[in-house]
């Protein structure tokens, strides 16, 4: 079929005739440093009914095993894949035949073309991948395209050109997990390094009433019921962000988009070494009981490999806290695309002046890694001091 | 091989200068280029040296000298002829495509024109209409020309020889913004003269140019490799015949073209290049080949407006990253 009848089909659909919407599962990309993922398990087979959110598959990527979620309600009508294997993003896994509107309509603003994709159509494709589909008899319905339109570009072909096939051997040649992941974080933070101007800001921010809250808090709670300072400085983060939003969102593109939800990227670092970011999802929404419950849960899923793809791939901010073993400040490395992250050192005790007499204070230097290109000095110093004003009030948290 | 740094201006003279000590057939012809020493000074100092016998001043006739350089071809010897600009050389066009570029074929082979014609051309130095067009595409369009672009000093020294050593009539288009720019200038040319040379590897994207672009096209590289886009240049160095093999090799590895040309598009070398990549290339491409060329206007005299209407490096950063999204 030519491309102009395609793109025909495409457009003109009579009215009445019942179209089966069904959209692709894709390996997904958690993180712009990764370039493929291992299927190691399905939970899911064909003709099961899921719903948007539920878990279908494990994928083992450099960041640890993850849970990956369906973002569609259907039915898993494909399976393409099976374990174990190595599949490089955006590769089609599953197809899943939607059975809820709502989805459709979400959507089609996404990508009006992906939608409409039916499956008696001859895709559109670039010159060189149609070469390349007749020399290796690849079906080009099974791949999603990215070009215009929704055509097939090289880039949506799996291991199909040299350069791929190189970067898939140099890959496997740096054996081990962890090896990866030190890659994956040398990448997301040389490229921080290279394009983002960051500029830092530090405040030391008294705990006094924090820690005095805690204390009363946790004295009739069972150790694992307790409140850690970390709960209150996400919480206290979370409500400075909601006052100053604008160090809450992404750059990318030239511009900085805003992000509606705040969702608090809190790095893990892992006993076999390097570290994941999970996010905590919508912390300005949690209770501090409910922030802590999220913690522990994170904690313990990042530690053993269980955190879901949403997880890694959609907070809008980061923090950092090493607790006691930490350093007195941190000055971090923003992880693109966020433009912000908030590095709290260890808690340690400063003489202070108050009215005349000099005082035993517990203070923390809190410091601001900020993105110059986005935010200002004036900003930062007012989202530090707000943070302070929170934690001096914790039970208002 | 030892490099000396030369203007383009002066390269082109060393060029012209070796020609006549190497051969005594050799003789220059032009308006102003003797005891003016050439209206963009290129001859400058020669007709002292050389005298009025092969530095020939003439009149302001372009039909009439570059038909005298022909017949002086025809009878032996080896004529290089200035046409101060290519606009002015339309009134030297029959001549040229009627006589130079015919009379082999006409003649069953018994005659070859081994002329050289020497022309400026480009936009960029506020010359207004009348003086800034790019007509190269005129002559790559005759068969029976060959039709050169030297877009480095390299080529603006060598370039010249080789062009005499050939038995048919070639142009040689030398763009004026070049003249003053310094350069390096090997001791021996880069390549034969019909050959295209890929002046910078790359994986991503193919620019294809000539002449007064190539410097452009080269810098917006550079940019380009900032953003991670990986640009192959292809300087297409001879106008016709044109040298497909290179910038297809280049379009095989990468997968996507983009020419630029300070021609306009309409009926343009841009065109045809695009034309080629369709017809021997089609099953390389990831992207449809793009053009860049000059607006399709008169050159405007306000340097704003001729700036606007030429080809820019931001255009070509721009399209690079067009294409590389698929857009």
């Amino acid at each position: 079929m030519d491309r102009e009848s395609g793109h025909k089909g495409l457009q003109v659909k009579p009215e009445g005739l019942v179209t089966e919407i069904v959209e692709d599962i894709v390996m997904p990309s958690l993180g712009a440093d990764m370039t493929e993922g291992i299927l190691v398990e399905w939970l899911v087979k064909c003709g099961d009914p899921v719903k948007r959110g539920d878990i279908i598959a494990v994928i083992e990527t450099q960041k640890g095993a993850i849970d990956m979620e369906v973002y569609h309600t259907g039915v898993i009508s494909e399976i393409l894949h099976q374990p174990i294997v190595t599949l490089p993003v955006g590769t089609v896994m599953a197809r899943v035949k939607l059975t809820e509107h709502s989805d459709r309509s979400k959507v089609t603003q996404l990508d009006s073309v992906a939608v409409t994709q039916v499956e008696t159509r001859t895709p559109l494709a670039s010159p060189v991948v149609r070469k390349v589909a007749m020399e290796q008899k690849l079906d080009l319905t099974a791949v999603r395209g990215s070009g215009p339109q929704g055509a097939i570009l090289l880039r949506d072909l799996p291991e199909t050109t040299e350069e791929m096939r190189a970067s898939t051997q140099a890959s496997k040649q740096s054996s081990g997990a962890t090896k990866k992941m030190r890659g994956a974080i040398a990448s997301a933070m040389t490229k921080s390094k290279n394009e983002i101007p960051h500029f830092y800001q530090s405040l030391d921010i008294e705990l006094g009433n924090a820690q005095e809250w805690l204390k009363k808090t946790n004295e009739y709670r069972s150790p694992d019921q307790h409140i850690l300072l970390l709960a209150l400085l996400l919480k206290a983060a979370a409500k400075a962000l909601t006052k100053y939003p604008d160090l809450n969102g992404f750059y990318e593109n030239n511009q900085f988009v805003h992000a509606e939800e705040i969702h608090i990227g809190n790095v893990i670092s892992l006993r076999q070494g390097g570290l994941v970011v999970p996010a905590i999802h919508h912390v300005d929404k949690l209770s501090v009981d409910e922030t802590m419950q999220a913690i522990r849960d994170i904690s313990a899923r990042g530690r053993n490999g269980h955190l879901r793809s949403s997880e890694l791939t959609d907070a809008t901010i980061t923090i950092t806290n090493m607790g006691e073993r930490g350093t007195d400040t941190v000055f971090a490395v923003i992880y693109p695309p966020q433009v912000a992250i908030i590095g709290f050192g260890k808690i340690r005790e400063k003489l202070q002046l108050v009215e005349g007499d000099l005082v035993n204070c517990d203070v923390m230097s809190v410091c601001l890694s900020a993105d110059h290109r986005v935010i200002d000095g004036m900003l930062g110093a007012k989202f530090l001091n707000a943070l302070s004003k929170q934690l001096q009030k914790p039970e208002l948290l | 091989m030892n490099a000396q740094t030369l203007t383009y201006r002066e390269a082109l003279r060393a060029g012209i200068e070796q020609a006549l000590e190497d051969d005594e057939r050799v003789f220059l012809m032009g308006e102003d280029v003797g005891r003016y020493g050439g209206c963009y000074a290129v001859s400058k100092g020669l007709f002292d040296y050389y005298g009025e016998q092969r530095i020939i001043d003439t009149p302001l006739c372009e039909s009439g000298f570059v038909g005298v350089g022909i017949g002086a071809a025809l009878g032996g010897l080896r004529p290089i002829v200035e046409v101060m600009t290519v606009n002015f050389s339309l009134l030297a066009m029959d001549q040229i495509v009627n006589s130079a570029a015919t009379l082999r074929h006409m003649s069953g082979g018994q005659f070859n024109i081994p002329v050289v014609i020497r022309m400026a051309c480009g936009a960029g130095r506020q010359l207004a209409a009348q003086h800034s067009h790019s007509w190269e595409n005129f002559y790559a369009h005759i068969p029976g020309l060959k039709v050169l672009s030297p877009a480095t000093h390299t080529d603006a020294r060598h370039m010249l020889g080789q062009a005499l050593e050939d038995p048919d009539p070639v142009i040689i288009f030398e763009h004026v913004m070049l003249l003053n720019e310094n350069g390096e200038v090997s001791e021996s040319p880069e390549a034969d003269m019909e050959s295209a040379l890929v002046r910078r590897q790359g994986d991503d994207v193919t620019l294809i140019t000539y002449g007064g672009c190539l410097h452009k096209a080269l810098t917006a590289a550079n940019k380009l490799a900032e953003l991670n886009i990986s640009a192959e240049v292809v300087d297409l160095r001879c106008l016709r015949p044109l040298d497909t093999d290179t910038f297809l090799g280049s379009v095989e590895k990468t997968h996507r073209a983009i020419i630029i040309d300070e021609g306009w598009k309409t009926c343009g070398l841009a065109g045809e290049i695009s034309a080629i990549i369709m017809e021997q290339g089609f099953w390389f491409l990831d992207a449809p080949v793009k053009r860049l060329c000059t607006a399709e206007v008169p050159i405007p005299y306000p340097s704003h407006l001729e700036q606007a209407a030429l080809p820019q490096v931001k255009q070509i950063v721009e399209m690079a990253q067009a294409i590389m999204e698929g857009r």
